[in-house]
């Protein structure tokens, strides 16, 4: 069963990135879900014990050396995501998804937020409103993505 | 995938101890990275390992863009090839006529300033590199570069097209680099207006098409339409490059600087490769080595008593199209003075604006 695990964690992670690395035009670009956010995130609540903070932090830190200003900013925030994950799992995954994705939001905001504060500390400062767009866009593909990765392994609980 | 956690034993008695604590380890973890990577020159080695391994994933990310390009260049119909052909050619006909008065004029300009010989110009290698399309962080204004270390490149180089100043390097890697546009908000760009001389700092927006001159006081002899080069201070560009036209003023009745955006002339959208230069360290357009920013200088009145360099050729220039007004009392010597070799500005950042 882990080994399963861990080929769907590993697969689903490495879609998630080319997904983030993959040039878009900047219309589109600005929506850009964080794909590898959601990918923890999910990972975390069906197995914990698999997939979790460890996970969410090696993501972060790859997140950081393609794009991050500072290293070990998303590194700190993936973490923090996946943490709520795992502490949450049974109360999240027993949610229909239509109220998953609402908890999604709030964890996505609370992502955006944490990169905000580090991004205004370190100095690099990025305070466009824009930049909490992804958190609704990702509220919005987690069903279909849910789904998607549901369908790559499935945890006998 | 060892990496990515325990796996034995139940959700809330594992080897690393209850969910909280490990988070707190990794937070802390994660808080002391930061910390170091502000400090640049602890993490720099790390830096340019993770350049290195990051180059192959961008590179193969930007495959199926790049394959399409190409794709499209070799289908290109012999009409658009004509087209483009020709549209080049007299581009580099009206580029070689302008270029057959340069060397006259740069004599004659010598020749009125007073000296011996003509300055050469600052630019002295200049290098091309093909953007590497790939995100490089949302919202900020940055794109990578198929040149490293291997070919020379140094961080905080000057990068520009064909049409003005496009940014600095980055994070250099062996083979590639990352490069700040003059759009990211982190990116303040000393300048100077051509028509005035007037010196100010151009900030990005953040908006690929927009530079803020937020340090201009309300009355600051500034138009619509004139352009902005680089004034050559902060030590990263050399002086004299085209860097906007400035498209809008506002003026509030009660503040006391103006609201200028200026459009950049490079095309920061749409390039696809862009040119790395090196600058003649002697010029006087170049911009002053990072080694002399350290240098105490004093007063800058005492400046010009300093005594001149062993006999070189007497390098000096004006600023380009500056005026003897404004801008000129504040920093570089008078351009009459041999002496003068390039001006000892100490600090980083230009003055702004008295």
């Amino acid at each position: 069963m882990s080994t399963s695990a861990g080929g769907a964690i590993f697969k689903s992670v490495l879609v998630a990135l080319l997904l983030t690395l993959l040039p878009l035009p900047s219309w589109l670009a600005v929506a850009r879900p964080d794909f590898l956010v959601l990918v923890v995130f999910y990972w975390a609540i069906q197995t914990p014990r698999s997939a979790g903070i460890g996970l969410g932090w090696v993501c972060g830190l790859l997140l950081d050396a393609f794009q991050g200003p500072v290293l070990g900013e998303h590194a700190l925030a993936v973490a923090l995501v996946a943490y709520l994950g795992v502490r949450e799992h049974q109360r999240i995954r027993t949610k229909p998804l239509m109220q998953q994705s609402l908890v999604v939001l709030a964890v996505l905001a609370l992502y955006q937020f944490v990169l905000w504060a580090i991004d205004g500390w370190s100095g690099h400062p990025l305070t466009t409103p824009l930049r909490w767009i992804p958190a609704f866009t990702g509220a919005l593909v987690w069903t279909p993505l849910a789904g998607a990765l549901a369908r790559t392994y499935r945890p006998r609980t | 995938m060892a990496g990515f956690g325990t796996r034995s034993g139940s959700p809330y008695s594992r080897g690393g101890g209850s969910p909280g604590f490990r988070f707190t380890l990794y937070a802390l973890a994660s808080i002391v990275i930061m910390v170091l990577d502000q400090r640049m020159d602890v993490l720099e080695r790390a830096r340019y390992v993770l350049q290195t391994l990051t180059y192959p994933v961008e590179v193969a990310v930007n495959a199926p863009v790049a394959g399409w390009h190409w794709l499209q260049r070799s289908f290109a119909s012999r009409a658009t090839l004509e087209a483009e052909n020709r549209s080049l050619r007299t581009r580099m006909r009206t580029l070689e006529v302008r270029t057959l008065r340069f060397d006259a004029l740069a004599r004659q300009n010598a020749a009125l300033l007073g000296l011996k010989h003509a300055v050469p110009p600052a630019a002295e290698r200049w290098l091309p590199a093909d953007i590497v399309d790939i995100e490089l962080g949302r919202l900020r204004q940055r794109v990578l570069i198929d040149r490293g270390t291997r070919n020379g490149v140094f961080r905080n180089q000057a990068v520009l097209d064909d049409y003005g100043v496009v940014g600095q390097t980055m994070h250099v890697g062996p083979w590639s680099a990352d490069v700040l546009l003059i759009t990211d908000p982190e990116h303040d760009l000393p300048v100077q207006i051509a028509r005035t001389g007037f010196r100010t700092i151009a900030v990005g927006t953040g908006d690929p098409n927009a530079l803020a001159l937020p340090y201009l006081p309300a009355n600051a002899d500034v138009k619509v339409g004139d352009e902005l080069v680089t004034s050559g201070l902060g030590g990263i560009f050399p002086a004299g490059y085209p860097v906007a036209r400035i498209t809008q003023i506002h003026r509030g009745a009660i503040q006391r600087m103006s609201q200028v955006i200026a459009q950049p002339f490079a095309h920061l959208q749409t390039d696809r490769a862009v040119m790395l230069l090196w600058f003649r360290p002697g010029s006087p357009a170049a911009p002053v080595p990072p080694n002399l920013r350290q240098l105490p200088t004093g007063t800058p009145g005492a400046q010009p008593l300093a005594p001149p360099p062993p006999p070189t050729p007497p390098l000096c220039t004006p600023p380009p199209t500056a005026r003897p007004t404004a801008g000129a009392a504040t920093s570089t010597a008078s351009p009459g003075t041999p002496a003068a070799h390039p001006p000892l500005k100490p600090s980083p950042s230009p003055p702004r604006t008295p």
